[in-house]
């Protein structure tokens, strides 16, 4: 059992952020991103219902499928491509090591 | 003109709680809020949801925790101005005088924000220049469909509220024609309501334009929207001309006009004192998801706590010849007004 992973994320500059995400703590990556004080807002607390932690996945990570509520709120957000995923809605897993996010653009 | 002790911007669990631990002070409570009910982000957005963190109840629906704070300051007679926004504030012979959008205007010695995420606005798509259109043509809310009557209108989004709008500015016969712009090729909307849609588009009722955006705007001579540029994810852009163009992607939360009221901020939060939760402004106290401070976190009891301690320093700038002294509600029970 690994208890963090890595994960990178690539903020609006470019710039590749590689974390350390401990899989023990029930976090999800909209959660990391605030943790590590990276520029994502969060602002409905993780509850699907902002898209301000818009991300786009950019590794082959395998994610579980996506809820209801996050294709709904998704469906109203912009900047949305076939990758695109809310971060609040991705637990972080041991599965995930290596994965790769881009921050959507605001 | 309404006139109060403590004038509160906003009525979700803090505000309300407020109430209480000022009445306990003999304060008298207004609180407006933009949205028609009480309870902010609890009641418009999870009231189904349980809290598991409120002291003393193991669990609490979001909704049920709105209506017993409701049932606590009951006794406090609190007034409310709801769906309403508090917009500006001015400053006369110590009293604040707070205008909504609507012009109603409240006067108090104190004002106490507690506004939460702030005011739900509409989302508005990345399109350059959007903002100039706005009442030239471009509406993210459709407030009388009669300003539609034989125009040509242009809406985009694929969720309930455009596909309800769709059907029934269509099924009335109030425009003289409508397209739909949607992203995708299914709509996420009530069932009925996407057949319905998908039936009008079928019978050439309306102009249905999938896996597309709207992504510019053209100005007629006057500066009004004259027609609209839509971007196909694959056969690139047409033009469309319209009369009015509106979006409707839902609502999302943002400080509002309180952002203008000369608080210091920090990260789209009013930065506070954690003496007593004062912001730079002396007068005005910020509680809450709205407020900021080193160690802050947004949890409903760090409000109810810091709400209680803004109160007592109100109490101090109200009455500046009373002492006060703290009171037991066990001991003294609670005499409302």
């Amino acid at each position: 059992m690994k208890d963090t992973i890595k994960v990178t994320i690539i903020d609006r500059e470019e710039t590749h952020h590689t974390l350390d995400a401990p899989t023990d703590m029930n976090l999800n990556m909209m959660e990391l991103c605030k943790m590590y004080e990276l520029p994502v807002e969060g602002t409905c607390g993780g509850m699907a219902l902002c898209a301000s932690c818009q991300v786009y996945l950019e590794s082959d990570t395998s994610l579980p499928e996506q809820s209801e509520a996050e294709l709904t709120m998704l469906d109203q957000a912009f900047h949305v491509k076939d990758n695109s995923r809310l971060g609040c809605q991705i637990r972080i897993t041991e599965a995930m090591d290596g994965i790769v996010l881009r921050l959507a653009p605001r | 003109m309404i006139e109060t002790d403590l004038l509160i911007i906003g009525a979700g669990p803090c505000g309300l709680f407020t109430v209480f631990e000022a009445g306990l002070l003999k304060m008298r409570c207004h609180l407006i809020d933009s949205l028609p009910t009480p309870g902010g982000q609890l009641t418009e957005i999870y009231p189904k949801k349980p809290i598991y963190d409120i002291p003393g109840f193991p669990v609490v629906n979001a909704g049920e925790l709105v209506d017993n704070l409701m049932k606590q300051i009951e006794v406090f007679k609190p007034a409310f101005t709801l769906g309403e926004t508090a917009q500006t504030i001015d400053e006369a012979e110590g009293k604040f005088i707070v205008t909504t959008n609507k012009g109603t205007q409240h006067q108090a010695p104190v004002v106490l924000i507690a506004g939460g995420l702030g005011v739900f606005e509409p989302r508005k798509p990345p399109i350059e220049n959007l903002e100039q259109f706005e009442d030239k043509g471009v509406e993210y809310i459709i407030r009388d469909p009669e300003l539609y009557r034989d125009k040509k209108v242009v809406i985009s989004g694929g969720g309930d509220s455009a596909l309800d709008w769709t059907i029934y500015l269509m099924e009335n016969k109030i425009v003289k024609n409508l397209v739909l712009v949607h992203r995708r090729t299914s709509f996420r909307g009530h069932l009925d309501s996407v057949q319905k849609v998908m039936d009008m588009a079928q019978a050439g009722k309306i102009e249905l334009i999938t896996e597309s955006e709207v992504t510019g705007i053209n100005a007629g001579p006057h500066g009004q929207v004259a027609s609209v540029v839509i971007n196909h994810a694959t056969h690139g852009n047409i033009t469309k001309e319209t009369d009015h163009f509106i979006p409707l992607f839902g609502l999302t939360p943002s400080l509002g006009p309180i952002a203008d009221w000369g608080l210091e901020l920090e990260k789209g939060a009013v930065k506070v004192n954690t003496f007593d939760y004062s912001t730079n402004r002396p007068g005005i106290y910020a509680v809450g998801d709205i407020n900021t401070y080193p160690g802050k976190l947004k949890l409903i009891l760090c409000g109810f706590h810091e709400g209680t301690l803004a109160v007592q320093s109100a109490f101090a700038r109200i009455h500046p010849n009373k002492k006060n002294v703290l009171k037991y509600t066990t001991v003294n029970g609670v005499n409302g007004f």
